[in-house]
């Protein structure tokens, strides 16, 4: 009986491995840290100075940001809000979504679960990995997301990559050089994007912290119960011959 | 007071048999005493009943059935609403939950013959629940209006396009438009909230009758109603539901809730597969994700469909495919006039039977995981394989569980 | 041949302990698992961002003239009362339930004759404190259908019930207390906000 169970519970879970491993482009790893109110802090007015303009985060609140440190809403107004938004109010973008369009083809998607789509890796690198690409309409192009719509918005920061394609073994292997350097240095601008993912992950889930103190508690009473009711089932049990 | 107590009840009994159902379905009704873990799940199967219909009466209050509104009043649900993201939790989980407990709790029935004569109207009840479970997944799925809750849908959908002349007829009825649209999703609302509730509990009561007019099964596979103590026409193998079944089940409970929790409070996306990562996507009717799979409870069946590439006869491959998927749900109900074992559990059936069982088991898995994967020349021709032994293992059935070497069943239930 | 078990019909000190010790654990765990559904029923965040407090700017209030703004999906009035509606408050008194505003349906800023922080300005909820309805803004003296003794006020229409100029509730009339007076505060001369003491506190 052991076996078949065993045997149950290995199937269960081998499928899992498997289905984490796709094709395509390696993914750096995002070193996420969501308890870290500083490096959210930092993320959220990147987020607010250059995404919003045309992205929205339009599931979420600015007062929300009590969760991230900033408690008193006059901080929060002052920190993030530009517009005569209020503190109780969505983060909508300000850019329209027909305007969108018009600009850029199709309209920017809303970023509030954006990380619960794509995951922190992909957004991680997909920020790093813009280059110089003069066949495409806005004059940029993405080794992760192949003629991405939007433009290279921190340009500035991170500075101008080239494409360089190399020929190893008889396999394409594409790499990025940094030809021209922006206000930051690589590892600063690194630091830069890490911030704004991990803002993303949080507004992704706002309550995932929360959620995991509380499950910590249910789980301590859970196995209190188990115990008890294991003692209970055993003390009736005695009964059976 | 006790008197007091006394009147109390006759005045009810007088009126409502209380003390009797007590008494029929729980302080004197009889289960064998060597029920074993499997035993858990079918009470684990109405723990996550009750469950999805509480978590989902809190969900209604807050959701809204229109396309245009659907996906932004899920994310206001796990934001703006006190405690709205624990109840979505505790209800996606649950639907993954239910299908966890419920293919289990079949197993249980396919391992110890428990379809068997007398129980085949039973089963066949149980057969139907599990019919309703899978329509209340899908039309629930639909809801949260995604991406993969659209285009799974419309891919299910499409599949009724394949019946012969009213196909495309019977396809706009049903989704009240010409494709999937805000009119299928505000229906398929009622159907998840009102309709298959309703039939899923009057099926589930139903059940319990069935089982406790039959009486259970037990691992052993022997009828403990055929050897009762002569005086007090007990079972001698038999002991009462309530108190040693109800304390039992309950530390099952708290074993099973410790699982439950720990996905709902630490992996409630449970690796993409309890909530898919293309599903918080709003829904976008020009475009389709680069790779759609069904959630997993579906994936075993959805790669029988895929397995069909070739027309046969007169009928075209996509046909045959909803004709395999159908199937491969429905060949469960034939199981009690399949099995021509003289025995009926598992303990005393022959290497044949034992084999033939985990080959089918190893299908159903293969085959799952199949259907969570993008089709490629090879995964085809796996799916086809894997189907084939998934079939064999019901339509050989009468033959080889004749054949079989038994060994002889015990008088009395075993430890 | 034996029945397969025998029931305890004593039960041991210990089976008692265990099963009074599962009980309160189990009756822990409904009340745990209670309270996130009773809370999800609570204004959620959307609601409190609609509720939030409003400012009104109040510089083209003339005397006598009402008002009226929407706070949390009410009605709140914001009265400017002349000298002679002032005057009014005091002679009304023996015909109040509540002349002092003992009752707290009102902040401390406010609990005085004119119920308000400027004497002027009432604001106040427009909303009958017996079932409901909102009364009507009647400024005209002793008119045919209220009496001679009227003297300018609030009148419910679904019930009758009567205020003075400061939402107090007459003597004999369905409606238990006064008026509520809702939270506010002067953030200048002009401008009101309502809802809230203080902006931070908004």
């Amino acid at each position: 009986m052991n076996k078949i169970k065993i045997f149950l519970l290995v199937l269960c879970f081998a499928p899992m491995a498997l289905y984490a491993a796709e094709p395509g482009m390696p993914l750096d790893k995002a070193p996420i840290d969501t308890s870290d109110n500083e490096s959210l802090q930092r993320g959220a007015q990147a987020f607010v100075n250059y995404c919003l303009t045309c992205h929205g985060a339009s599931f979420m609140r600015y007062n929300r940001h009590r969760d991230i440190g900033w408690d008193n809403e006059a901080v929060v107004l002052d920190k993030l809000v530009m517009t005569d938004q209020k503190a109780g109010d969505l983060m909508v973008s300000a850019m329209r979504k027909n305007e969108g369009e018009e600009w850029f083809g199709v309209a920017p998607p809303d970023l509030s679960v954006i990380a619960r789509s794509r995951g922190a890796d992909w957004l991680y690198t997909y920020l790093r990995a813009f280059y110089r690409d003069d066949t495409t309409v806005p004059g940029w192009n993405n080794l992760v997301f192949d003629r991405a719509a939007m433009p290279h918005v921190l340009y500035e920061f991170q500075g101008e990559q080239r494409l360089v394609v190399k020929n190893v073994d008889g396999k394409e292997v594409k790499s990025l050089d940094l030809v021209k350097p922006g206000s930051l240095t690589v590892s600063e601008y690194d630091r830069y994007v890490a911030d704004l993912v991990n803002y993303l992950v949080y507004i992704g889930e706002p309550i995932a912290n929360e959620r995991k103190r509380i499950g910590m508690l249910v789980m301590i009473f859970l196995f209190g119960m188990l115990g008890l009711t294991y003692l209970l089932y055993r003390e009736y049990w005695r009964d059976i011959h | 007071m006790s008197k007091q107590k006394n009147s109390f009840l006759e005045w009810i009994d007088k009126r409502f048999p209380m003390t009797v159902t007590w008494r029929e379905h729980l302080s004197e009704y009889y289960a064998p005493k060597n029920f074993n873990f499997w035993y858990f799940f079918g009470s684990l199967a109405l723990l996550v009943l009750v469950n999805q219909l509480i978590t989902g009466i809190f969900l209604t209050m807050s959701y809204k059935p229109d396309a245009s509104l659907a996906f932004a009043s899920v994310e206001y649900i796990m934001r703006d609403v006190d405690y709205g993201w624990l109840i979505r939790y505790m209800h996606s989980t649950g639907a993954s939950m239910f299908f966890v407990v419920v293919y289990l709790h079949m197993f249980r029935g396919m391992m110890y013959g428990s379809y068997r004569k007398p129980r085949e109207l039973l089963w066949l009840i149980g057969m139907a629940i599990f019919f309703v479970l899978m329509s209340l997944a899908f039309t629930g799925y639909i809801l949260p209006w995604g991406q993969m809750s659209y285009w799974g849908a419309q891919v299910i959908v499409s599949m009724f396009e394949a019946i012969p002349f009213i196909g495309e007829t019977l396809h706009n009825w049903i989704l009240g438009d010409f494709m999937l649209s805000d009119a299928a999703l505000n229906r398929f609302f009622a159907y998840h909230v009102v309709t298959l509730p309703v039939l899923i509990v009057v099926l589930v009561f139903v059940h319990i009758i069935a089982l406790h007019e039959v009486g259970s099964n037990n691992p052993d596979g022997i009828e403990i109603k055929e050897n009762k103590n002569p005086e007090s026409k007990i079972p001698v193998d038999g002991i009462p539901f309530h108190p040693y079944y109800t304390v039992k089940d309950i530390f099952g409970v708290v074993g099973f809730l410790i699982v439950f929790c720990g996905i709902i409070f630490f992996a409630p996306e449970m690796g993409g597969y309890f909530l898919e990562y293309n599903n918080f996507i709003p829904a976008n009717t020009l475009q389709t994700p680069d790779h759609i799979a069904p959630v997993w409870y579906f994936t075993p069946y959805y790669s029988m469909l895929r397995a069909v590439t070739v027309n046969f006869l007169w009928i075209d491959a996509k046909l045959w495919g909803v004709f395999l998927m159908v199937a491969g749900v429905a060949v469960f109900c034939f199981l009690p006039w399949l099995d021509r074992s003289p025995v009926k559990s598992i303990r005393y059936k022959g290497p044949i039977f034992k084999f033939a069982l985990a080959m089918f088991v190893i299908s159903f898995f293969v085959l799952g995981w199949l259907g969570t994967q993008s089709p490629t020349p090879l995964y085809t021709l796996l799916a086809q394989i894997f189907s084939v032994i998934y079939f064999a293992f019901f339509i050989l059935m009468p033959w080889y569980s004749k054949i079989d070497k038994t060994k002889p069943e015990p008088k009395r239930v075993t430890k | 041949m034996a029945d397969s078990f025998s029931i305890n019909n004593e039960m041991s000190g210990r089976r008692k302990f265990l099963v009074a010790a599962t009980s309160v654990a189990g009756g822990v765990a409904c009340v745990g698992i209670a309270t996130p559904f009773v809370k999800s029923m609570m204004p959620s965040e959307r609601a409190k961002a609609a509720g939030a407090p409003v400012e009104v700017d109040i510089s083209r209030l003339e005397p006598g003239m009402l008002l009226m703004v929407e706070w949390r999906g009410r009605v709140v009035w914001i009265l400017d009362r002349t000298p002679e509606m002032l005057a009014t408050l005091e002679k009304l008194e023996p015909q109040l339930a509540d002349p002092n505003s003992d009752k707290v349906q009102q902040p401390d800023y406010a609990k005085n004759r004119t119920r308000s922080i400027k004497p002027e300005i009432l604001v106040v909820e427009g909303i009958c404190t017996h079932l409901g309805c909102s009364p009507v803004f009647r400024k005209d003296i002793a008119p045919q259908d209220l009496g001679a003794d009227w003297l300018g006020g609030f009148f419910c229409p679904c019930h009758g019930s009567k205020f003075d100029l400061a939402g107090r509730v007459y003597k004999s009339v369905p409606a238990p207390t006064n008026m509520v007076v809702p939270p506010h505060v002067y953030l200048s001369d002009n401008v009101l906000l309502i809802g809230a003491e203080s902006k931070e506190s908004a």
